[in-house]
């Protein structure tokens, strides 16, 4: 049908990057109201402080300005929800203290909003911010997860003893205990995982109008998830039902997770233009996201595998303590429990495991799902054991884990851990990666280094994540206070070009195009002629968003439902034409034929008659061409691999320069390969960057002291190097598509190969993120890291 | 109020701005061209990049009130008058060399003068030096650099000359 093929495993450019490479991109700062006003958020400078006074009385009277509200204007309304209840061990729900939108009577982390100021312009804000005066008493404060839990450390929120959100358990201790006695070897590595900051490059917007004549608010935000914004603020914070806001996230310069939650901002803007009657404009300062948008990661664990003398894996067990940060954001109590800890059987075969996972709060920033969430924590630790156990029993790396590989026929796999493996193959990645990256080749490359005077390595991750987020009976049992299926509604327009209506959202990923090539190969129509809207309340019927690599197998899942739907009733439409049954009507490239026969209707033709609905069996189908599907998915996707890590490091410097990285991963089907290189190519970027580069570096008191970019090593061209992708697919077997997700394979797959490369350069037996030059020139030259 | 008198896009414009006000802000905010985006406060992260009498230039980092006089080119002014693509701009389309887009304009700009500076040809480790000013959290780099390796030969090619 298609001159040039368009459809499933095709890769035509993207349909949004002609706005973009122009400078017509819609971005949420971009967007003005007439009659808008600037809001500029007052924060705390100390991580934890009593509130002593708030004089607002100058900045009320400096030029331009509004309105100056602190907490004690928010009364009437609540707290940010949080979206997720973990239990602990005894049963006892996580203690989930208030997270008020604006401080009250405390300040509890370096970036806690105080009060607002709304000013006519964003000048006469920002001055008049510097008029509150804010009399601020200092509390003891804590920064880490191992001073949160010393005795007698101070107390982030008064009454939460020992600063706990929750003692929560997954596996078989007994089991485990047992296993460990009688093992050949138990070996045990103390590992971090390093916090990061997400910092997508453009900072959260947030933008509030209300019209007095209607009662409607909308808020304007950077979010990847409108609809779950609207049922958080309109029920939780503001009290507004569904139709009276409209909640719309335009083009968005990525997310990675950060623009999931809900936040402080987007009730303050909308609250304050009902009140103002006024359109309400918040646009973070860089330095404000580093200290306002949720952090990700943050984890300190002790992990331990019990091996026989041949290193078959017997039992694991697992100790770690997450860090909250001072409140719970959306997701977070999730992150360390459910993302985390049924991914630590990883690849392997592992009979037994046992994990146990404190979560605290510090007085930092909150942490929530960034990139990965869970399973890049998960897999450093998984992929660093095994390399260490490799080492401790002097095994070679690669042959300890296929001697532990879950075999090829042995899908569907329940691992020890809850998750049942629908489908992989983690032989055929390895094997694909290690040939990819030479790996044969790698003693010769690294004597050449020597020679002269480089030091080179090579890491290896055979990783496995979870993704396609999630069957709703299943989170809700796990404390999930949402259900996390998708929605699609399919509109064939009377002339038949089609728009697709999806609730997830794109901001970066291309689902205007991947999604449109999609409908192009089921319904047989040129790509040009499909038009997929996402990001808006009003247009979209309902929606969870985007996280999790869930659009495409979530998502995508419920259009192609959708379209099933648009394809039966288009059957019956031309069997009435055609007069023939139903039954005997095939679809084919976007043409209803009578099997067997020359008789046929285009799709263009079905979707006139069913508009214009003269000649049409109206007795038995209703005018219109237009089908909605909600797909809950019946499992997570798996989707799994090798990345392979080679580096060299300058023992004159310390710096660690990637040579290649080769990455081989199992996603799925995949519907634009060209897109699927590139989320797998910034997915590695960024674990580079945590594995080298990125840290969010608080002192002892809970100051951040990385809150700049001058401070916070952010990934360069020039830091990274070519990013070799490839793909041996298997097929996810309980969605319609076969695919499993891409979006954070990159990232969760990466740090482990790299650090591996780097211990293995450097010949030591492991070292926590990020290698900055100066760790590495310390650990190379005995002295101790400061 | 300051009045600064600029060409931009090759159109003249005439506005009067507060002292502080930065070149960025006043094509944002007093033009409407929000091609140009604001992604930091450090001046590090380049998606301001715009061309000041045909050089690049991070419009984050100059006063308003300091481009009186000059010409400035903005992502919006980059394509031909009849809408056709620069090749940067093609390239970057072709080589997927974008994701969510907001570090492109930037980008962009930041590596038509890369390329227009250096009319001998860079090698991929000078093209990943010469953006060193750029931040792109998306998509690690690889195809920016290829984007800008393919844009150099039709940039340098005698027909484009």
């Amino acid at each position: 049908m298609n001159a040039v093929f368009e459809g499933i495993g095709a890769s035509p450019r993207r349909k949004e990057d002609l706005r973009f490479i122009s400078g017509r991109g819609n971005y949420t700062d971009d967007m003005n109201r007439p009659g808008q006003t600037y809001a500029i958020i007052k924060r705390s400078d100390r991580p934890h402080a009593k509130i002593i006074a708030i004089d607002t009385a100058a900045a009320r009277a400096a030029p331009g300005v509004v309105a100056v509200y602190t907490s004690t204007d928010l009364a009437a309304i609540g707290g940010l929800p949080c979206g997720w209840q973990i239990h602990s061990k005894d049963g006892s729900p996580m203690a989930e203290p208030k997270h008020p939108i604006l401080a009250e009577g405390k300040v509890r982390h370096v970036g806690d909003p105080i009060a607002v100021v709304i000013a006519e312009t964003k000048q006469q804000a920002r001055d008049a911010a510097e008029l509150l005066h804010i009399d601020l008493e200092d509390l003891p404060s804590i920064a880490t997860v191992t001073d949160a839990m010393k005795p007698g450390a101070p107390e982030v929120h008064d009454g939460i003893a020992g600063n706990q959100c929750y003692d929560w358990h997954l596996g078989d201790a007994d089991a485990v205990a047992a296993a460990f006695k009688s093992a050949h070897k138990v070996v045990t590595l103390d590992l971090e995982n390093n916090r990061l900051i997400p910092n997508a490059m453009e900072p959260r917007v947030a933008l509030g109008d209300y019209d007095r004549f209607s009662g409607d608010y909308t808020l304007y935000t950077t979010s990847q998830n409108p609809h779950v914004i609207r049922l958080l603020m309109g029920a939780f914070v503001l009290g507004l039902p569904e139709h009276r806001l409209r909640v719309v996230a335009p083009d968005v310069g990525g997310g990675f997770g950060s623009k999931i939650y809900h936040y402080a901002e987007e009730a303050i803007v909308t609250w304050a233009a009902g009140k103002l009657a006024r359109p309400v404009k918040w646009t973070a300062d860089r330095s404000e996201s580093f200290m306002s948008d949720a952090h990700g990661r943050d984890h300190v664990s002790t992990a331990q595998m019990a091996v026989d003398a041949d290193g078959k894996f017997l039992a694991m067990k697992v100790h770690t303590v997450a860090n909250m940060g001072a409140y719970l954001s959306t997701f977070a109590p999730a992150v360390p429990t459910y993302l985390y800890a049924t991914l630590l059987a990883g690849t392997y075969t592992t009979p037994v495991i046992y994990v146990e996972v404190k979560a605290v709060f510090t007085n930092t920033v909150p942490v929530d799902a960034y990139r990965g969430a869970g399973r890049p924590e998960a897999s450093f630790l998984v992929e660093r054991l095994v390399d260490t156990v490799a080492l401790e029993l002097g095994m070679d790396r690669v042959d300890i884990r296929r001697r532990n590989f879950i075999p090829r026929d042995a899908f569907p796999y329940q691992t020890p851990v809850a998750l049942q493996y629908d489908s992989g193959d983690y032989f055929a990645t390895l094997d694909a990666a290690m040939k990819s990256a030479d790996w044969a080749g790698f003693p010769a490359r690294k004597a050449e280094a020597k020679a002269r005077g480089k030091l080179r390595g090579i890491g290896i991750s055979t990783y496995l994540e979870a993704c396609g987020i999630a069957p709703s009976k299943l989170v809700g049992q796990l404390g999930a206070r949402a259900g996390l299926y998708e929605v699609a509604n399919v509109r064939v327009h009377p002339t038949g070009s089609i728009s697709v209506f999806t609730g997830t959202h794109s901001h970066g990923q291309g689902h205007e195009t991947t999604f449109a090539q999609l409908v192009a190969d089921q319904l047989g129509v040129p790509l040009s002629q499909v038009d997929i809207v996402h990001g808006d309340t009003g247009k979209i019927p309902f929606g969870m968003g985007t996280y999790g690599s869930r659009s495409l197998a979530v998502g995508g899942s419920a259009m192609v439902k959708a379209m099933d739907k648009i394809i039966a009733k288009g059957k019956k439409i031309a069997a009435h034409l055609l007069e023939a049954s139903a039954n005997d009507i095939e679809f084919k490239n976007g043409v209803f034929s009578v099997a067997g026969t020359d008789r046929s209707k285009t799709l263009g033709e079905i979707a006139l008659t069913a508009y214009v609905p003269h000649n049409y069996p109206i007795e038995e189908i209703e005018p219109g061409l237009d089908e909605t599907a909600f797909y809950d998915p019946a499992n997570f996707t798996f989707p799994g691999g090798c990345h392979i890590c080679e580096v060299e490091i300058d023992p004159e410097t310390g710096v660690t320069t990637i040579i290649n990285f080769n990455a081989v991963d199992d996603v799925g089907r995949v519907v634009n390969p060209m897109i699927v290189e590139g989320q797998v190519q910034g997915g590695v970027a960024q674990g580079i960057g945590q594995a080298l580069l990125e840290n969010a570096a608080y002192d002892a008191s809970g100051q951040l002291l990385s809150g700049s970019f001058m401070d916070y090593t952010m990934p360069r061209a020039d830091d990274l190097s070519n990013i070799t992708v490839g793909t041996e697919n298997t097929m996810c077997t309980h969605n319609p598509l076969g695919s499993k997700g891409c979006g954070e394979v990159g990232a969760i797959g990466s740090p482990p190969a790299v650090i591996g490369a780097v211990c293995d350069a450097l010949g030591i037996r492991h070292m926590n993120m990020p290698a900055t030059p100066q760790k590495v020139w310390a650990i190379i030259n005995g002295r101790p890291a400061a | 109020m300051p009045q600064v008198t600029l060409t931009v896009n090759g159109k003249s414009a005439t506005v009067e701005v507060e002292a502080r006000t930065l070149l960025v802000e006043l094509l944002r905010e007093k033009l409407g061209l929000t091609g140009t985006h604001i992604g930091c406060d450090t001046s590090q992260c380049g998606a301001c990049v715009v061309h000041v009498d045909g050089v690049s230039a991070k419009s984050c980092t100059m006063l308003a009130v300091q481009a009186n006089g000059c010409a400035i080119t903005t992502i919006e002014g980059l394509a031909a008058a009849d809408g056709t693509l620069h090749p940067m701009q093609e390239m970057f389309r072709e080589h997927h060399a974008l994701q969510c887009g907001f570090c492109t304009p930037g980008m962009v700009m930041a590596a038509v003068d890369l390329v227009n500076s250096n009319p001998q040809g860079l090698s991929e480790d000078e093209i990943r030096h010469g953006l060193e000013g750029n931040l792109c959290r998306c998509t690690g780099y690889h195809n920016i650099v290829k984007a800008i390796d393919a844009a150099q030969g039709l940039m340098h090619a005698p027909a484009a000359q």
